[in-house]
């Protein structure tokens, strides 16, 4: 308790809770990181899309099949992810302003985003180890 | 200010971007059927429109990031540099997303 004798906060203010929650530093790195890293993979996922663009199921199958495109593309998608989710969690915070919306909301965004990020890893890797069909 | 309210429109078309991405692995690994249904959807003049637009918006996110860095690292804040970069982010994702489709069209997919 020792630390609290010394805060300049009343006691009032602790029960409360309000405040910082001193996760904006690692929320700051962890969106601009995934933001360079989506920036050079989402690159390579154009130009993988437009060589893709218009080859049938079979092509896209061949090519999924290469280590090399299924890890690029499960990090890219992956990658991609984190970062819309860490910055769509910024816009929700900052639009929307009662408690139970916004709680709905930021919870829906994290489900939404790590849904689809095991889904699309599960259907890659079952597409490159299977030989698709 | 522009380029702020752009910024977060270029994060909903991501956004949607990758579940589209998502939701094209999942075709993939459901078989040829349903891959070929999905090409049809978003192959459809509406989907490719919407692609297109999200090519311009991924090109304009990858600008801001890279003009967002050099923030980051105290430079660029110059009223007249911070209006000429932002203006070249806008140019950029329109630039890129143009040379991008007039390829594709160019390999003769659509014919």
């Amino acid at each position: 308790m020792s630390g609290a004798s010394t805060s300049l906060r009343t006691a009032r203010s602790r029960a409360l809770g309000l405040g910082a929650a001193h996760h904006g530093v690692g929320h700051f790195i962890v969106e601009r990181i995934s933001g360079l890293i989506f920036t050079v993979l989402a690159l390579w996922g154009v130009w993988s899309g437009v060589s893709l663009a218009g080859a049938g199921p079979d092509a896209a199958a061949y090519w999924v099949s290469q280590p090399l495109n299924a890890v690029l593309l499960s990090l890219l998608l992956v990658a991609g992810l984190v970062h819309v989710k860490h910055a769509m969690q910024v816009v929700i915070e900052d639009y929307i302003q009662g408690f139970l919306p916004k709680a709905a909301l930021l919870v829906l965004n994290f489900s939404i985003c790590v849904l689809a990020g095991a889904l699309g890893v599960f259907a890659i890797l079952k597409a490159a180890f299977t030989g698709a069909f | 200010m522009a380029c702020s309210i752009l910024h977060r429109v270029s994060i909903f078309a991501i956004y949607f971007g990758l579940l589209l991405l998502a939701g094209w692995t999942l075709s993939l690994a459901a078989g040829p059927q349903a891959y070929l249904t999905y090409g049809a959807v978003v192959g459809s003049p509406l989907g490719l429109l919407i692609l297109f637009g999200i090519t311009v918006m991924l090109f304009y996110n990858l600008a801001y990031n890279i003009r967002q860095a050099f923030w980051d690292m105290g430079k660029g804040f110059a009223l007249k540099t911070a209006d000429a970069t932002g203006l070249a982010c806008i140019v950029f994702g329109v630039v890129a997303a143009i040379v991008v489709w007039a390829s594709l069209i160019l390999s003769g997919v659509f014919q």
